[in-house]
């Protein structure tokens, strides 16, 4: 055998693809995964990871995590972001195409992937724009955005100029293999609210973002994909009925897929009172009963992916009167500690719970990646799951500190992150 | 958040909500304010309270009325008083709103009376000021405007003494107002027997029932046996934003006339935050009738001001709330 050799041993394996899930070995060769189990006869690592007590799985694929370059470096950077991604086990993510200027050029998606290349942490995929700037007039080259480098066209979450312009996006992103993301709001029902139209909102005064902004737009758009195909990935869904109609679309044999960001699975708009601004989100974040819908699409598949849908910002972002702060959380780095909540109140089982951050993301996407098969990329994290970490500033690595989970305890710590064989991140 | 209206010994500090507030504390406000009544008739209409102390009303948005009734309470306590009208001047030039408080904490100003179109921006510059100032609620966006709240109780105490029996009636546009937010809470606080919201669908908030009211869409039903009637002001834009047809159908349903406050107990008091809309939400007939208090509101509201003021600074020498529950 040639090449860098290493071995990971006393692990768990968890490897949902292959259905894996035992104490082994893993044997990497030249970045690549070589096999699970006992190494070889002769092999010979140059480096040995003890992962005793620890879970070794593929490396995360988060499907949606703002970098805020180009344009927005004062927020944060992708050499910043990608290196709190690694440290969160985050091995691939897709960056939605709001920057600035938008990805709406080849230009642009190849500054984005020179810049990860060079900072040499997560692989960034860029997420192309569907209409040109984004505003949702005219539809983007998206051809020529294909051959760039990107998987997917979306329009993150800014509104079309009207149900055409969707069809024709649809159509046009199927004739070469796109996928497209729809972040799934209707903006006149949005009506500039800042919280859900529900009890607390009500009582704060807050202009309330009913769950039918979001139930409207999924409607629309499963009517247009029945018509017209797809595939189309759902982003960020916040309410039990959408989840209910994804499930019911995919019954039905349509070519979608969904994901829910960590932070929706964990808080409600309880976490609103206050005026709590790192809880101002968009979508807001919604009702028990909808939080409890998305636990169990999640349970259930409907929802296949995990997100972080991190969004870094400056702390002047977050310094005003509630409704006029900038929406977002800073999530990279708590994705995986919230994940394994959901773990410890029974909604997923830990081999579930990863499959939602590794092959789940990657079938979304159609990549062969997040498995560990045999002669796949090695990009893996190992983590302890119990172990207890605070968020503060000794831990957090992304340049965003807007996270409401700022001086809490949380359970699931990342110890490795590889990429390609490479050690991008190790920790304690 | 209710917490940040105490001080560590537990003293109101900052009035910014009536939620969290207990029966004793909103009973002690109007006790204070009634202490407070008489100072209007004086000759001299000034006590020593607030002396060498200077009060700030901060007002981003634009309020005659209630920036009035805050002045002069401020100066019958003898407090220094700055107006100043930010809507126009420093967040206009771009200013952050954290830096426009930071200058003015620079000249050593005691309190801020805030008033913003925001919910939620007085709790914010209440985090965010220096520990010996504090933050009275001027009205914030859709929120709060605890002091009118207040000044309404006070209204209705001097008219109806004890609040457990009475029925009392919201009626308007209860989804954007702060005044019923902070109303709802203080009658309830208070204990009466029922507070309901009356007004079209367009204009009840969701989950209205959680704030503590029963809600009619018919003003007859709702005004059926109350003894206080609280019509709130209804803006003319609810008519562009395709919240209500037209003015006209709007006061043929929800309009008080004297044939609907029929439906009241004889006995009824109405009252309105004011300025009102004649002939919108409530006819000259109610308005100037013998059932309206409206402008005694206005009266009592320096009182209830002077009361806030007093016992935020802790002039007053208030019981703790620990001492309260």
């Amino acid at each position: 055998m040639t090449g860098r050799h290493i071995l990971i041993k006393g692990g768990r394996v968890v490897d949902p693809a292959n259905g894996v899930d035992a104490l082994m070995s893993v044997c990497l060769v030249d970045g690549k995964v070589a096999g699970l189990g006992s190494p070889p006869d002769g092999f010979a690592p140059d480096l040995e990871i003890d992962a005793t007590g620890r879970i070794v799985c593929p490396g995360f694929i988060d499907l949606s995590a703002r970098l805020r370059e180009p344009g927005q470096e004062q927020k944060a950077t992708i050499a910043s972001e990608t290196r709190a991604a690694a440290a969160a086990g985050i091995t691939t993510l897709c960056c939605p195409p709001d920057t600035s200027p938008v990805v709406d050029t080849p230009a642009v998606v190849q500054l984005l992937q020179e810049r990860a290349e060079s900072a040499g942490m997560a692989r960034v995929l860029p997420v192309g724009a569907l209409t040109r700037g984004l505003a949702g007039k005219e539809l983007s080259e998206m051809s020529a955005l294909k051959q760039a480098g990107c998987l997917a066209v979306g329009n993150a979450g800014a509104p079309l100029a009207n149900l055409l312009v969707m069809r024709r996006s649809l159509e046009y992103a199927a004739s070469y293999g796109l996928l497209v993301v729809i972040r799934p709001e209707d903006a006149s029902l949005k009506n500039n609210g800042c919280a859900h139209e529900g009890a607390v909102g009500t009582r704060l005064g807050l202009p309330g973002i009913p769950a039918s902004a979001e139930t409207v737009a999924v409607a629309q758009a499963l009517a247009l994909i029945e018509q017209v195909g797809g595939p189309v990935h759902f982003a960020q869904l916040s309410t039990r009925r959408a989840v209910a109609m994804i499930a019911q679309a995919r019954a039905e044999g349509l070519p979608v897929t969904a994901d829910v960001a960590a932070h929706y699975t964990d808080l409600t708009e309880a976490a609103v009172d206050g005026f709590n601004a790192n809880t101002h989100v968009s979508p807001p974040l919604r009702s028990e009963a909808d939080r409890e819908g998305l636990r169990q699409g999640l349970a259930s598949g409907t929802l296949q992916a995990i997100c972080s849908d991190h969004q870094p910002h400056d702390v002047d972002a977050k310094q005003d009167a509630f409704p006029s702060t900038v929406p977002g959380i800073a999530a990279l780095e708590t994705l995986l500690p919230l994940t394994l909540s959901l773990v410890r109140s029974g909604v997923l089982g830990l081999p579930e719970a990863i499959a939602r951050l590794t092959i789940g993301p990657a079938r979304a996407l159609e990549i062969n990646s997040g498995h560990l098969s045999p002669g796949a990329t090695a990009d893996l994290c190992i983590f302890d799951p119990d172990k207890e970490w605070q968020v503060n500033d000794s831990n957090w690595l992304s340049q965003g500190l807007n996270t409401p989970y700022w001086g809490e305890t949380l359970r699931g710590r990342v110890t490795h992150t590889l990429r390609a064989g490479r050690l991008v991140y190790q920790g304690n | 958040m209710n917490k940040l209206q105490f001080d560590a010994a537990g003293r109101l500090r900052h009035f910014l909500t009536i939620e969290g507030l207990g029966r004793d504390l909103l009973v002690r406000i109007m006790d204070t304010a009634q202490s407070f009544t008489s100072v209007s008739a004086q000759q001299v209409k000034k006590v020593p309270l607030l002396r060498g102390k200077t009060i700030v009303n901060l007002f981003f948005e634009n309020s005659t009325r209630t920036r009035t009734t805050f002045e002069l309470a401020a100066k019958r306590l003898s407090a220094d008083v700055l107006n100043l009208n930010i809507a126009t001047s420093a967040t206009a030039k771009g200013e952050s709103l954290l830096d426009t408080i930071r200058n003015l904490e620079a000249m050593h100003v005691d309190m801020f009376v805030v008033r913003h179109a925001e919910s939620g921006a007085a709790h914010f510059i209440a985090q965010h000021v220096a520990p010996h100032i504090s933050v009275i609620n001027g009205g914030d966006g859709r929120h709060a405007h605890p002091t009118q709240a207040m000044l309404d109780m006070f209204t209705i105490r001097r008219h109806k003494g004890d609040f457990s029996p009475l029925k009392v009636a919201i009626v308007g546009d209860i989804l954007h107002s702060r005044v019923a937010r902070s109303e709802i809470w203080a009658l309830n606080t208070l204990g009466v027997a029922e507070v309901r919201g009356v007004g079209p669908r367009t204009l009840i908030p969701a989950e209205a029932e959680s704030l503590g009211i029963k809600v009619f869409h018919d003003l007859d039903e709702g005004l059926a046996d109350v003894d206080v009637v609280i019509m709130l002001r209804l803006q003319r834009e609810r008519m562009s934003g395709a919240f209500l047809p037209s003015e006209h159908e709007y006061f043929a349903r929800f309009g008080l006339t004297p044939e609907r406050l029929a439906h009241a107990k004889p006995d009824a008091i109405v009252m309105h935050p004011g300025p009102i809309n004649r002939g919108v939400e409530i006819d000259s007939r109610v308005a100037d009738g013998p059932n309206s208090v409206i402008l005694q509101q206005v009266t009592f509201g320096i009182a209830v001001r002077m009361a806030i003021l007093s016992m935020a600074m802790r002039s007053g020498g208030g019981p703790t709330e620990e001492e309260l529950q």
